[in-house]
């Protein structure tokens, strides 16, 4: 079949529907690169215009005691909400993807606090996490004694605390994504296992989480992307970046910097930094999503 | 025949009560501080809400806390700002990403491909770095404390221009080719044959995007520094770093910006979350 049109007939159409939306993401997302990229190597206090002022503010940034402490709180968070956040999820969706009655109620519960907006989730916490809360008294019930942990103003326990409110907020989530996974997984194969002998929990290790394992991959890279970014859990809970400053993340010093200190330039360099990690992450992300489409 | 349905519901949790216990007990887990913020909210003054012995429900249940923060603490003015600006934000999403998913999905043209990862790519972009630049810019076109400036970020996600090129991609050819037949100019395509055919993906759409803009704290906590244009996580925050802290009101107005949220989710849940039917056939 010989081809019809070997010339096309060139339309402005096209570039009519997009015009709003490159036009809109061109404003509002690489032009502002641009000028954080710019604003990195110059002083701005926002009155006046900002002064060039070269690498200082990275030389800066090198000998900031309090960023690098900060970079090893997003470290910390990283370490703990990253497992957590690929394993637990994919348990859960394992256990919701069987033909249990009411099992969309239970499914729709676990993923109820992603819904719920991050202020009050950390409001909500902040209370289980009080002296005389919830947590201490169910702990004294437990152990038989009385339990007054401070958990949200000791140094030691803070950082964990503000963790564990960012897994609860972020098991729903990933579980859906799994799930979507799992479902796609032909019920032939786990017949076709049962007669070789795999069975029960056996079986989710020789067939389940192979081939679940572009979604483990995908999971990891945006739970990491995310721990990257942690801000408003810390700002609720732990005002002022916590005791000692041992919750406070790369995001909320940026913050602190850019809206409170006034100080753009230096908390532009920061957020480059930052972007710059998660461009390296995200380029990961766009490498392995493929596979995922070839599953479903 | 109800006999028989009731049988086999009981006689199917009889068979997996170790799995209903697990269930449940995870379920416990997942809402308990969310029950325990809401049972705050009711207790009256006389309550003390730190007592050695906690009470999950009110002794002297009262709407009088969710009233205080109403009208004292502005709630209902709060209410009004996140519903306009998540819903115009809606509006605004579903009309402009469907348009660009359009021709991204169903038109050949110079540039296609690479203006869609171009668009992808703005998904690498943290909005922590875009955060302080658009600022600026706001500020310079007096969007400061003003409805626009809260919603202008927002307008267009690339998330969305991706999910509704997907769904348009769906669509049979042959609904196009007949509109076309029919003359039918492509705007007409979009309005009349795309549209309707993606109703579930602008259904996710609207959800999702719904969602996050009701729940968004840090840009609005930039871009307004006035009380009247606070939206629910700003107001609740303002209530809870207030020197003279009441935990009951910050319960109340905690409660009333998890209702919305609430009521959406229960009937637009399966847009969200999978369901068996939702995968096409086995194999």
């Amino acid at each position: 079949m010989k081809r019809q049109n070997l010339a096309k007939k060139f339309s402005w159409t096209p570039y009519l529907f997009l015009l709003p939306a490159i036009a809109f993401l061109g404003l509002t997302s690489f032009l502002p690169v641009l000028q954080a990229i710019y604003l990195s190597f110059t002083n701005y206090d926002f009155v006046g215009s900002p002064t060039f002022n070269g690498w200082q503010n990275y030389i800066n940034l090198w000998r900031d005691r309090t960023f690098w402490k900060v970079l090893g709180n997003t470290l910390i968070y990283l370490a703990f909400v990253v497992p957590s956040l690929v394993i637990l999820p994919l348990a859960l969706a394992i256990l919701v993807n069987q033909k249990l009655r009411s099992i969309k109620f239970f499914r729709a519960v676990y993923y109820f606090p992603v819904i719920v907006s991050v202020v009050v989730a950390g409001i909500a916490w902040k209370w289980v996490y009080a002296e005389n809360g919830i947590l201490n008294y169910f702990l004294s019930i437990i152990t038989f004694q009385p339990i007054k942990i401070p958990w949200l103003t000791d140094p030691k326990t803070a950082i964990f605390a503000i963790i564990a409110v960012v897994i609860w907020r972020g098991v729903g989530y990933y579980m859906v994504i799994y799930l979507a996974g799992l479902q796609a997984i032909p019920a032939d194969l786990y017949e076709a296992a049962a007669i070789d002998g795999s069975d029960g929990w056996q079986k989710h290790f020789d067939i389940t989480i192979p081939l679940m394992q572009p979604y483990i991959i995908l999971v990891s890279i945006i739970s990491s992307i995310s721990a990257m970014k942690i801000f408003e859990e810390v700002y609720i809970m732990s005002q002022g970046g916590g005791p000692a400053n041992s919750t406070k993340t790369v995001v909320y010093y940026l913050y602190d910097k850019g809206f409170t200190s006034l100080e753009m330039g230096y908390a532009s360099a920061i957020g480059v930094f930052l972007f710059l990690i998660i461009f390296i992450i995200s380029i990961f992300t766009f490498k392995f999503i493929n596979p995922v489409k070839t599953i479903s | 025949m109800k006999k028989k349905n009731l049988q086999a519901f009981s006689s199917n949790i009889l068979n997996n009560i170790p799995q209903f216990i697990l269930l449940i007990a995870i379920a416990t887990l997942t809402v308990f501080p969310l029950l325990w913020l809401i049972s705050t909210a009711f207790k009256s003054p006389s309550e003390n809400i730190f007592q050695s012995v906690p009470q999950l429900l009110p002794a002297q249940p009262t709407f009088d806390n969710f009233i205080k923060v109403w009208k004292n603490a502005r709630f209902d003015l709060y209410l009004w700002n996140s519903f306009f600006v998540s819903s115009i934000t809606v509006i605004l999403n579903l009309l402009f990403c469907s348009l660009a998913a359009f021709p991204l999905a169903r038109l050949d043209f110079k540039g296609r491909d690479q203006i869609f990862w171009a668009i992808v790519g703005t998904t690498m972009i943290p909005f922590q770095i875009t955060m302080i630049p658009l600022y600026i810019l706001a500020v310079q076109l007096n969007l400061k404390n003003t409805y626009a400036g809260l919603i202008f970020p927002y307008v267009i996600s690339a998330f969305g221009i991706f999910l509704l090129r997907q769904a348009f991609q769906s669509v049979p050819k042959e609904m196009e080719e007949a509109a076309r037949m029919d003359g039918c100019s492509s705007l007409g395509i979009w309005w009349h044959v795309m549209m309707p055919a993606a109703r579930p993906a602008l259904t996710t759409l609207a959800v999702f995007t719904f969602v996050a803009m009701w729940g968004d704290f840090l840009w609005p906590l930039a871009i307004v520094d006035k009380a009247e244009l606070y939206t629910l996580p700003r107001g609740i925050a303002s209530l809870a770093s207030a020197f003279s802290e009441d935990w009951r009101l910050i319960a109340a107005g905690s409660t009333i910006s998890i209702l919305p949220v609430f009521i959406v989710f229960v009937f637009l849940q399966r847009y969200i979350i999978p369901t068996d039917a939702s995968i096409g056939v086995k194999g």
